[in-house]
């Protein structure tokens, strides 16, 4: 866990709201676990005060480049979008834990499901999953077709299926609809599951499969102060309150948690 | 160990090295912020609110941002006296040279007494500081504190049972804060912290509701500064026990401001968030900041801008 500075390459909109930041810096060689999230200065001053959790999109550890990719939400995010080569950003991270990796084996078959602006994490994950020999298998979803990001990307890691509420692209409807069809994804077809996205999106996941036993993870998101564990802005209850843990800090004990574990 | 007697203070029969200790609230009970730095540098540290019973605190969203500031309603959680009794407390006493001040908080003041005996009885423990003034609990917390005879009340109730100086921490959220101070030092009090946080609020715009479950906030940061400030240089000139000083601190200079307006020591909070290394930075970069204005030590400046 450290602070530091680094330096912005390209900061570059890819479709509306939606812009990729590429950074250079030494903290970004300890960016190794996919899932964990930095802590952003959006500008120099006091507005905005606090800043900003983003997720990390990809990393290129020997160059140590990390690469965001965010929505314009508000004051930070617009400030954050008006980024430019060569300007210094200040970096918390990498925060927080993240998708746990370490137990896959060879020729598993891992499906990531991702929602929106919590599609991004999921790419690096994608990757450092199939250097270890698992078969990852994609599906986004988003509003319209004008909102779809990273799909050429998640192509080249994995097979990707894209869900649109709209139908405007791909598949019409939510992600979970997926599920249901002649997609080779029922239950028996893989064997851990990994989202990131909107909490209704999270929630439809936790209810479908915390009954079936099937291993999964879920990455949330929450207003966050200090993005250590400090303050406890970002607190979450657990489904279980065994050992005293009534609630869960989601800036530090997560973003990313069991499949049930957190109540949503 | 004092090495440098012109960061040196003694406030209430506490003797730091510094003046700068992170606030309550800020730095829950000091494990996240050990893993940047060795907290034994800090002047001394002021721990989260502790209760009877453990808290858990109010729904989410819990802090919405504003200029310059931000509003937070956490609801006081932490893990209980017995559990801060247990582990919080033991884990600090590594840290040899760190003078802990434990944030007490309740709802009566039978809570509040039991507590403040509890704790005072800890081995590390250097002061209580009284939250009186807590704005995100209902019932109790800040009707202590905008009452100066039920503060008074309860700062004498505390008092009979600790074993260590017992500072009470004041509300902004009244019409005069002078009474309140004077009717805590009359009942006792070894000092003052001040301010707590400013009672605001901010909409959504989208849903037309608050933006924090709790409808209202604590106001911190950079935005409450010059009323902390106004408050401290009023209070100090009325009463005659030390305040350690609050709201908005993010730099050396702010430090020489509050010290000038009459505090004796200065809490460093919300800025914890935005820099974890804040309170060292702030402690490096004191003696150049006061060889700037002329300063020889802290202890000479406590004041300088009314006496």
């Amino acid at each position: 866990m450290r602070k530091g500075m680094a330096t912005v390459l390209s900061n570059q909109q890819i479709v509306d709201r939606v812009f990729r930041l590429e950074v250079q810096g030494d903290l970004i060689g300890e960016m190794t676990w996919p899932g964990q999230f930095v802590h952003v200065r959006c500008g120099t001053g006091i507005d905005p005060l606090l800043r900003r959790p983003i997720s990390i999109c990809d990393v290129n550890v020997e160059e140590k480049i990390l690469t965001m990719v965010y929505r314009v939400e508000g004051h930070g995010t617009k400030i954050l979008s008006e980024s430019v080569p060569g300007q210094p950003l200040d970096l918390l991270g990498p925060l927080g834990q993240g998708f746990p990796i370490d137990e896959r084996k060879e020729g598993e078959h891992a499906l990531l499901i991702g929602g929106g602006i919590g599609v991004p994490p999921l790419y690096y994950l994608g990757k450092e999953l199939v250097k270890r020999g698992v078969k990852v298998t994609y599906v986004i979803g988003f509003g319209t077709a004008s909102q779809v990001i990273l799909e050429d990307e998640l192509q080249s890691v994995g097979t990707t299926y894209v869900v649109t509420m709209d139908g405007s692209a791909g598949e019409k409807g939510l992600v979970t609809d997926v599920l249901n069809e002649g997609f080779n994804l029922e239950d028996s077809a893989w064997d851990v599951l990994y989202s990131c996205g909107p909490l209704p999106m999270l929630k439809a996941l936790q209810d479908r499969f915390q009954p079936t036993g099937k291993e999964g993870y879920l990455s949330l998101e929450q207003r966050m102060g200090c993005g250590v564990g400090a303050c406890l802005a970002c607190v979450c209850q657990t489904q279980s309150p065994e050992n005293g843990k009534k609630y869960r800090k989601v800036c530090s004990d997560g973003p990313v948690f069991p499949l049930g574990e957190v109540k949503l | 160990m004092i090495d440098n007697q012109r960061l040196a203070v003694s406030l209430a029969g506490l003797n730091l090295k510094n003046p700068v200790m992170p606030a309550s609230g800020c730095f829950g009970f000091g494990r996240e912020y050990a893993e940047f730095y060795d907290l034994n540098r800090l002047g001394a540290i002021v721990v989260k609110a502790t209760t009877m019973e453990e808290r858990l605190g109010n729904p989410v969203p819990r802090v919405a941002e504003t200029p310059g500031g931000m509003l937070n309603a956490i609801g006081l959680q932490n893990p209980g006296v017995d559990e801060v009794m247990k582990t919080e407390l033991p884990y600090l006493e590594q840290f040899k040279d760190l003078p802990v001040i434990v944030n007490v908080a309740g709802t009566e003041i039978e809570d509040y007494v039991a507590v403040s005996q509890r704790v005072s009885e800890a081995p590390n423990v250097s002061a209580i500081e009284l939250n009186i003034s807590c704005p995100n609990v209902k019932c109790g917390g800040i009707t202590f504190g905008t009452d100066p005879g039920i503060a008074g009340e309860l700062t004498a109730a505390v008092k009979k049972v600790s074993k260590v100086p017992v500072f009470v921490k004041l509300s902004p959220n009244v019409t005069d804060i002078v009474p309140i101070a004077q009717a805590v030092e009359a009942a006792g009090a070894d000092g003052l912290s001040m301010i707590n946080t400013l009672v605001g609020m901010r909409l959504n715009l989208k849903t037309r509701r608050p933006i924090i479950a709790n409808g209202t906030g604590g106001l911190s940061g950079p935005a409450i500064k010059p009323v902390a400030i106004r408050m401290i240089y009023q209070v100090s000139q009325q009463v005659n026990i030390p305040i350690i000083g609050m709201g908005g601190i993010q730099n050396a200079e702010d430090v020489l401001e509050f010290i000038m307006a009459g505090a004796s020591a200065v809490a460093v909070g919300t800025a914890n968030f935005v820099d974890p290394f804040v309170c060292p930075n702030i402690i490096d970069e004191l003696e150049q900041k006061m060889d700037e204005y002329g300063v020889s030590s802290i202890q000479e400046l406590v004041g300088a801008g009314w006496k």
